[in-house]
């Protein structure tokens, strides 16, 4: 392999880092070229887009690394019918000012624009509307997907209803998508009407998303979870979203456009965004943190706040673009985000008691994020019919261990309610997790798949091999991957 | 749990290598050692893997590092196999017995090839390496005989100041790319390379192996072993090498 091609990958979380040899193809060709290599040279290839995966989704340690983000062309737009075929390495942020103009949005957005399509089908995301909607899955018309044999197949829900459904979230396992296309959402204008809402709890979050799960569009939770009085754990802020109806929006084709969609470029009118990180940094510690949360909670008390409003989509929807490079603002350590999705009967209950366990374990969620869900039907699925919450933790080199034996607790209660969780986020769990919240049938069918796709096992990553490599899944004769997928980046805390 | 998961041993098959090769399966690192004979290896991952048999099984990689074409290959390989890399140990090294009257260029030469020439093959890969990595540990067994140039062993000594400027240089290299370069000066060790000779202060291999542990880990860039010989050598670093003049020091 070419020493030059070895490169350092890390996760976006900053929370691990590996050597790989990393290639970026800009066509089917080379991409083909590459699945050749790794078979000439017997190595195993990763799939990444953007990198966006908190923990080690896109590393492959000593291995070979395919970075799809070259390939971004948009192959075809039907402005009439709403639907776009674009290559993998095509972000949200292209997709969405490609097709706004035309009245167009995507059908399901993450929290930040940086995603790419291939990133987006292969963790099959979802966004904060993912209880009405579902997955990025259930918006896929077809896709074709390159198998590490170099051929090339196009797969739909009807023609072969196992590899779409296996696919789709089987985060580059089965295959590499090459080309997708995607069904849109016709927008009437580019406002969202936004109601902003003060819960005292978890439990008033639950009924408050239960209230609104059929009039809004969109819902989203963030909930304070430094410790307090015992009855206001999880006390927090709701934001709901609706469209605007045709007519009701009089000048749509201004608010439509990209540039009236765009975040700001300074913070408070003055900052540059590039710097915020930076400032924000200092107070990236538990002090720092609480006096944020009780602040921004606090706000909501302020005369006028709580009153509806109108925002762009892009401003309702990628949170997490405000600040660019924030977790930077977590460095040496970086973090973890720790993501469970609970079914509604226990989610309030669970989120309670991880609040509280984080408290008895000294560490404290920096930021919560809490969404509605759905059950679907992809082979490796995190949703469930409840509700996810994701949780901050920053990482230091002394609390590493004792936040990843935080998260095996917390994940114990979520199993026990019969929760799951989302391979994009993590970093923690221990091998074999996922088959005990995976149902057997799923299990047995996507490796029934790894067969028939992969079965020299070329494709893999360091969180295959950390998860589902103990059983069923080829070896390929790999020494020492587990150990490697837990090296360390931190070197100062 | 060790810091590190995955380490390089070069020269692993007796003495101080082997007994770090030991310590590291304790601490289940998971190790690849390099050495001349393969025999001698492979006897040695058998007896580790008896000793612990919890601990990754070492894996052995027979080569003589004079060999230095060799090693970008074995180097990716072994970087390969392992899974990832975060340490890298040169303890290589070779110590001929010298008449105080003998200039022999063979055996000086050989002591250059092992000592000094096998030592930037094998680590100017990790540097580059690390350097990316933007992490892991370099650490290469000098001695404390390189601090002056000794009548009995003018060659081995002036070996071992060469090997301590160029992992000075390293460092100055790598140190703010969060790379460490460790520098390990034991004094008297019982090793093969020491049979047979009577030396002050002698320590057992594997007690040094346990302080050198320590050194990689710790955040010193020069490691003597055992400690007492930083102080010792600072004495006899300051004398003026007048006095050392016909001694037999």
């Amino acid at each position: 392999m070419p020493h030059d091609r070895l490169e350092r990958v890390q996760a976006w979380g900053l929370n691990s880092a590996s050597m790989a040899h990393v290639y970026r193809p800009s066509t089917v060709e080379r991409l083909r070229e590459v699945f050749e290599l790794a078979h000439r040279t017997g190595r195993q290839v990763a799939l990444r887009g953007a990198g966006r995966s908190y923990g080690d989704a896109f590393q492959n340690s000593e291995q070979i690394v395919l970075d799809l983000s070259r390939m971004n062309r948009v192959l075809d737009w039907d402005p009439e019918e709403g639907i776009i075929a674009l290559e993998p390495g095509v972000t949200i942020e292209r997709l969405w000012q490609y097709i706004i103009e035309d009245s167009w949005w995507p059908s399901v957005v993450p929290g930040t624009m940086s995603t790419t399509m291939g990133g987006c089908l292969g963790m099959n995301i979802h966004g904060k509307n993912a209880w009405k909607v579902g997955p990025f899955g259930n918006h896929v018309l077809d896709f074709d997907l390159m198998l590490p044999s170099g051929d090339t197949v196009r797969v739909d829900r009807e023609g072969d209803p196992q590899l779409f459904r296996g696919a789709i979230g089987g985060f580059g396992m089965l295959g590499c998508i090459t080309r997708v296309r995607l069904r849109t959402k016709r927008v009437h204008s580019g406002l969202l009407r936004v109601f902003p809402q003060r819960v005292r709890n978890f439990d008033e979050m639950v009924d408050s998303f239960e209230e609104n799960a059929d009039a809004m569009d969109y819902m989203v939770g963030w909930a304070d979870c430094f410790p307090g009085r015992p009855r206001s754990i999880g006390r927090g802020e709701m934001h709901f979203a609706q469209y605007l109806e045709p007519g009701e929006d009089p000048f749509p084709a201004q608010t439509l456009r990209v540039e009236n969609q765009q975040l700001p470029d300074t913070i408070m009118g003055l900052l540059p965004k590039a710097i915020v990180w930076k400032l924000a940094a200092p107070f990236v510690n538990n002090i720092g943190m609480r006096l944020i949360n009780t602040a921004k909670y606090h706000a909501q008390l302020k005369p006028g706040a709580g009153k509806p409003y109108l925002q762009s989509h892009a401003a309702f929807a990628f949170l997490l673009d405000y600040v660019p490079n924030w977790h930077h603002a977590y460095k040496p350590g970086g973090l973890i985000q720790y993501q469970s999705f609970v079914p509604k009967e226990y989610a309030a209950d669970v989120f309670a008691e991880q609040v509280r366990l984080s408290h008895r374990f000294g560490m404290y969620p920096y930021l919560a994020v809490t969404k509605k869900h759905l059950p679907d039907d992809y082979l490796i699925t995190h949703a469930v019919d409840g509700y996810s919450m994701a949780l901050d933790y920053p990482v230091t080199r002394s609390n590493r261990k004792r936040l990843w034996k935080l998260c095996h607790e917390m994940d114990e209660m979520v199993l026990a309610a019969g929760g799951r969780f989302y391979l994009a986020k993590d970093a923690t769990m221990l091998p074999g997790t996922p088959r005990r919240y995976l149902p057997e049938e799923n299990l047995r069918a996507f490796e029934a798949l790894k067969q028939r796709c992969d079965p020299g096992g070329m494709l893999s990553s360091n969180l295959y091999r950390r998860l589902f490599a103990s059983r069923g899944a080829p070896e390929g004769g790999r020494a020492g991957m587990k150990a490697a997928s837990l090296q360390h980046v931190g070197r100062s805390a | 749990m060790s810091p590190f998961s995955n380490a390089i041993i070069i020269g692993a098959s007796s003495g101080m290598g082997a007994e770090l090769a030991r310590l590291l399966a304790r601490k289940r690192v998971r190790t690849a050692l390099v050495a001349r004979r393969r025999e001698a290896l492979e006897e040695l991952a058998a007896g580790i893997t008896k000793e612990t048999p919890k601990a990754p099984a070492p894996l052995v990689y027979p080569h003589d590092v004079r060999h230095f074409d060799e090693v970008p290959t074995l180097f990716q390989r072994i970087a390969h196999d392992l899974g990832g890399l975060d340490l890298v140990v040169y303890c290589a090294g070779v110590m001929p017995p010298v008449a105080v009257n003998e200039y022999d260029f063979g055996k000086d030469r050989m002591v250059y090839e092992v000592n000094v020439l096998g030592a930037i093959a094998w680590l100017n890969e990790a540097a580059k390496r690390f350097e990316n990595q933007e992490s892991g540990v370099i650490a290469a067994f000098s001695s404390v005989a390189g601090d002056r140039g000794r009548k009995g062993q003018p060659v081995y000594s002036s070996s071992k100041a060469a090997l301590n400027t160029y992992m000075e240089g390293l460092r100055n290299r790598l140190g703010h790319r969060g790379v460490r370069v460790v520098t390990i000066k034991p004094g008297p060790v019982r090793t093969p390379m020491t049979e047979g000779l009577k030396m002050p202060f002698m320590i057992n291999a594997d007690e040094a192996a346990r302080q050198i542990w320590a050194g990689i880990r710790s955040s010193r860039t020069t490691v003597y072993v055992p400690k007492k010989w930083r102080a010792i050598m600072w004495v006899i670093r300051s004398i003026p090498s007048a006095l050392f003049r016909g001694k037999d020091i």
